[in-house]
């Protein structure tokens, strides 16, 4: 077959500028051909080299004593957690391809992250996911198409998780309109491994081969990584041939056949996955870090299917595949190991020393090209960034005009909105207690998993994923530093400490200065967070054109952070444990209404500016419940968070084994009812304790600094909440209404 | 006590189960690789739970061919014990060791919870160390636990005692909302005519400690312990 001649069309239709093809023209010192055009429009897309985000994305701290390998260095950074055990973890989004093909495209999303771990020579322990819909409430717009999608994107990830056996143990689920035709995917995945044994993806040694496994190539998610890097529109229906196929089964193998393969450390040179850009993006990548060159002959790549052109083979994305640089002379480890597990193994190239990616074809050079400059000198941009020009008036909150809505039935209806809603209908879809080490099931503030480190020893791990994007639509920089508080402060509720953080950066097309802005200030909100807890960033993923023709989605950057729990007897629930301990609200009082889900459900607003945030203040908070969790004196922890005060004690009732009540008194000075019990002030959580101990601990609690007040009992079988003040209140719910308002509302708006 | 935990490409609660017998019960464990036709000398099997060959054509209906399957056959009219965990289970019906066969979950969703699963009897080298009616919390995991079979094996399978687990609710009611999969029955698990083979939904391992959040299926394991030399119980 020919290829078509190059012309500035086809040039654009590689999402290729001009002067990104003069530089083309430059490296090569002369015209490209056609597949090499393919090989530099993937390697240079968004998805693969960061060219708009990465100057942001240095403002990052990546290091730490505990950082064993960097971000950006490797398929995923690695964290130590003593011992001589580290783990690996990151964040993948799989956005676009969800967006036209739901299941698949989360499938392969899950596919991918736990590939990229394993290249990492850890076995993957557990995965998490984030996920964004439109709103699916029948009275809302595109609500049956939301469904369709979250519908779809829940089997996917069950698909391929359960099938794996890797337990999906958390996440978050929020609906907003702005996720409308463009749902977030993001999927998330830890594994753990020997610090020895940490896998590189170089390819080094002149004349060493170069082995492909795994599954054949076919014509599946061509130039699948081009795709996630332009705007959704009407006709990416039309991408559909970009969206991979996943199977779990095979992946399962080729897990296996790998690490078992990695026990074999003197038959291995390097390891590369085949994600984005697959065989481009693999040979080109272990040839840069190598200082080498590389030489594939595509003839000898296993197919799937017959008269596959140089061009779709370079740039299919057919999932579970792998590159692996073996040390000459040991072929027949590898060889046998792929026997064993029936899975395809095949000799296609060697490694050079003259640093070019030479690509054949039966013995023809098709393409040839300086390895490093194609995978590391991608042009760069910086991009124009402008405040957007409405965002002062949607951070105008005037509550004067605003009257209160009546507490008895306002509870109700935000504890069954989607947003709110027990996320029972979609975690039972996943199995999250395979590998027995699941110690807190999904539906509290963090997963906690013991991971074995030896024969009967383990480590104890949280983890969570975060980010209220209202409130970083209202104000970036605050929106993003807050979406690192509160991750931070989920792990600590459950006795962790932080170690590390991934995120995944959604937002829309970036050519659009006022999203750049978004951009922009969230990176810098999430540096200063991770600065201020002092941990690093281990790496992530960036995902911009989330855009369908009805404007861009609410800047998302989602984060990820895992933390480590010294002892098991640490590990503390979220929710009510025992009738007759005291109930204590620690941290400052506060009344803030902007950017709450109260203003967005119950008035329909979405404004205001979110809450503030004093980093000083929330630490204080993390390492007070921390320690006293430590000394064996705080029963359960929950942060308070979208809803406010009240909305956190009725989720400590309805999420308790045996929905305990409470009764309340709340002595607190307010200007507002609504403010009080809906405000999502920062830096809050609500505890228990022994009875006997509760004034003792308020005192303690006083002395570090953090403000504390009792506020009740554990008991009975309704939540009794008394306010104070010039108009004294009272209200009552049973819980077992409260429950069915949550427990069943997913169920009801999926039915 | 020496024990065997077959493994297929694709099983995945293969090292789960190897944990709780090794670390848990201080057991002689080993892995047997599907390619092999040797048990080690096992006294009792274990095919744990997963998704043998993908689940491609029918759960369970390709692990059935595997080499190491005419052991496990041979190990079972030997009377040995042997013990098919959810996907364990469904390979088990399909060779033919035990009778009836699992579809689809009726809500058509695959389920992961821990659910309350009544003990029917203790009469059995696997229930031995239970009370009867006892109320268990075992989880649960599977896309496809729904037990089917025809009325007369029903029946059978009731009168001879082979019913050991049901689903129920945590007052021991087999009511409708109880039953997680659509099972006919309530079925969770059952045994051959024979009593040294079981087959069940639920994950005994993972309700094996504490830190978990259930340790009553710890009892399955130390039922076997209990009985082992146990002459196979003859069908009245």
């Amino acid at each position: 077959m020919l290829d078509p001649v190059i012309t500035p069309e086809l040039i654009a239709k590689h999402g290729l500028t001009t002067e990104e093809y003069q530089r083309i023209k430059d490296i090569l010192k002369r015209e490209p051909n056609f597949t090499e055009l393919g090989i530099f429009s993937v390697m240079w897309s968004e998805h693969c080299s960061y060219k708009n985000s990465r100057l942001e994305l240095r403002k990052f701290p990546t290091t730490g004593p505990r950082v064993l390998v960097k971000a950006g260095e490797e398929n995923a950074g690695v964290i130590d957690i003593g011992d001589g055990w580290g783990i690996a973890f990151k964040m993948e989004s799989h956005n676009h391809p969800s967006a036209v093909e739901p299941f698949q495209g989360a499938a392969t999303g899950v596919g991918g992250i736990l590939r990229d771990i394993f290249t990492m020579g850890a076995r993957p322990v557990f995965l998490m996911n984030s996920l964004r819909f439109g709103d699916i409430r029948p009275d809302k717009l595109n609500a049956a198409t939301n469904r369709r999608l979250l519908s779809g994107v829940v089997s996917g990830i069950a698909h391929y998780g359960n099938c794996i056996g890797v337990p999906t143990v958390g996440g978050e689920i929020y609906f907003d309109a702005s996720y409308d035709g463009n749902p977030l995917v993001n999927v998330f995945c830890l594994g753990t491994l020997k610090t020895s044994e940490i896998q590189r993806g170089a390819a080094t040694g002149a004349g060493n081969p170069v082995f492909y496994i795994g599954a054949r190539t076919g014509r599946d998610g061509l130039a699948g990584a081009a795709f996630a890097s332009r705007d959704l529109t009407e006709d990416s229906k039309a991408d559909r041939p970009a969206v991979q196929v996943g199977d779990p089964f095979i992946e399962k193998l080729l897990l296996e056949a790998c690490l078992e393969l990695f026990q074999h450390p003197e038959a291995i040179v390097g390891v590369q996955d085949m994600g984005a850009a697959g065989l481009t993006c693999s040979t080109c990548e272990t040839a840069s870090r190598g200082n080498s060159g590389i030489e594939i002959d595509l003839a000898l790549v296993p197919q799937r299917e017959p008269g596959m052109t140089p061009y779709e083979t370079m740039l299919s994305e057919s999932q579970e595949r792998m590159l692996v640089i073996v040390k000459a002379g040991h072929e027949a480890t590898i060889t046998k190991i792929f026997e064993k597990w029936d899975l395809p193994c095949a000799l296609i190239g060697r490694v050079t020393e003259d640093g070019f990616m030479r690509v054949k074809n039966h013995g023809v050079t098709v393409a040839e090209i300086p390895a490093k400059q194609l995978a590391d000198e991608a042009p760069l941009y910086k991009r124009e960034a402008k405040r957007p020009a409405d965002l002062d008036a949607r951070q105008n909150l005037d509550l004067s005009s605003l009257s209160e809505a009546n507490p008895q039935d306002t509870l109700g209806k935000l504890l069954s909105t989607p947003d709110l809603a027990s996320k029972r209908w979609v975690y039972r879809q996943y199995d999250h207690m395979v590998r027995v080490g699941t110690v807190t099931a999904p539906g509290s503030d963090a997963a906690v998993v013991r991971v074995p480190t030896g024969e009967n020893s383990w480590k104890y791990l949280a983890a969570s994923v975060d980010c209220n994007a209202h409130y970083v639509a209202l104000e970036p920089k605050l929106g993003a530093l807050i979406a690192v508080a509160e991750c931070a402060r989920n792990l600590a509720m459950t006795g962790a400490e932080p170690l590390a953080l991934t995120d995944n950066l959604n937002f829309g097309n970036p050519h659009n200065p006022e999203n750049f802005y978004m951009l922009q200030q969230a990176v810098d909100g999430l540096a200063e967070g991770c600065r201020a807890f002092d941990i690093p960033v281990t790496g992530g993923n960036v995902s911009l054109y989330n855009q369908s023709p009805a404007g861009p989605i609410d800047p998302t950057p989602t984060v990820g952070i895992v933390g480590i729990i010294r002892d098991a007897k640490h590990i503390t629930p979220s929710h009510f444990q025992n009738p007759g301990d005291a109930i204590i609200l620690v941290g400052q009082p506060g009344e803030e209404l902007g950017g709450s889900l109260y203003l967005r459900e119950i008035h329909g607003l979405e404004r205001g500016k979110p809450p503030e945030l004093d980093m000083e203040r929330e630490k204080k908070l993390h390492e007070a419940v921390r320690a006293f969790i430590r000394l064996g004196e705080i029963r359960s922890a929950h942060d308070l968070a979208e809803g406010g005060l009240l909305v956190a004690l009725a989720e400590c009732s309805v999420g308790s084994a045996r929905k305990l009540g409470a009764t309340i008194k709340l002595d607190l000075p307010h200007s507002r009812l609504d403010a009080l019990l809906f405000g999502e002030s920062q830096s809050r959580a609500i505890i228990t304790t022994r009875p006997e101990n509760a004034s003792a601990l308020v005192s303690l609690l006083e002395l570090r600094g953090v403000p504390a007040h009792r506020i009740g009992t554990v008991g009975g079988n309704e939540l009794k909440v008394q306010v104070g003040g010039s108009s004294p209140r009272e209200f009552t719910w049973e819980v077992a209404l409260l429950h069915q308002a949550w427990d069943g509302a997913l169920d009801a708006y999926l039915a | 006590m020496r024990w065997a935990v077959i493994q297929f490409p694709g099983s995945n609660c293969d090292q789960d189960v190897f944990h709780v017998l090794k670390n848990v019960l201080a057991q002689e464990v080993d892995y047997i690789w599907h390619k092999n036709s040797s048990l080690n000398g096992a006294e009792a099997i274990v095919v744990p739970g997963g998704f043998s060959y993908g689940d491609y054509l029918r759960c369970g209906a390709i692990a059935r061919f595997s080499p190491i399957m005419s052991a496990v056959k041979e190990a079972a009219t030997a009377g040995k014990t042997v013990l098919g965990i959810c996907n364990g289970f469904q390979i088990l019906c399909e060779a033919g060791l035990l009778p009836g066969v699992l579809v689809r979950n009726t809500s058509l969703h695959f389920r992961c919870e821990t659910v309350p699963v009544r003990v029917e009897h203790p009469a059995s080298r696997f229930t031995s160390e239970y009370l009867t009616g006892q109320v268990l919390r075992l989880p649960i995991a599977h896309g496809e636990g729904h037990y089917v079979a025809d009325e007369a094996t029903l029946d059978s399978l009731f009168l001879h005692k082979q019913v050991l687990f049901t689903y129920s609710d945590l007052q021991g009611r087999n009511t409708q909302g109880a039953n997680p999969n659509g099972s006919q029955r309530h079925i969770a698990g059952i045994t051959n005519r024979a009593g040294n083979v079981l087959g069940l939904m639920p994950h005994p391992e993972r309700a094996s400690e504490k830190i978990l959040g259930s340790t009553d299926g710890l009892g399955l394991f130390t039922s076997i312990l209990a009985n082992v030399g146990t002459p196979v119980a003859q069908a009245a």
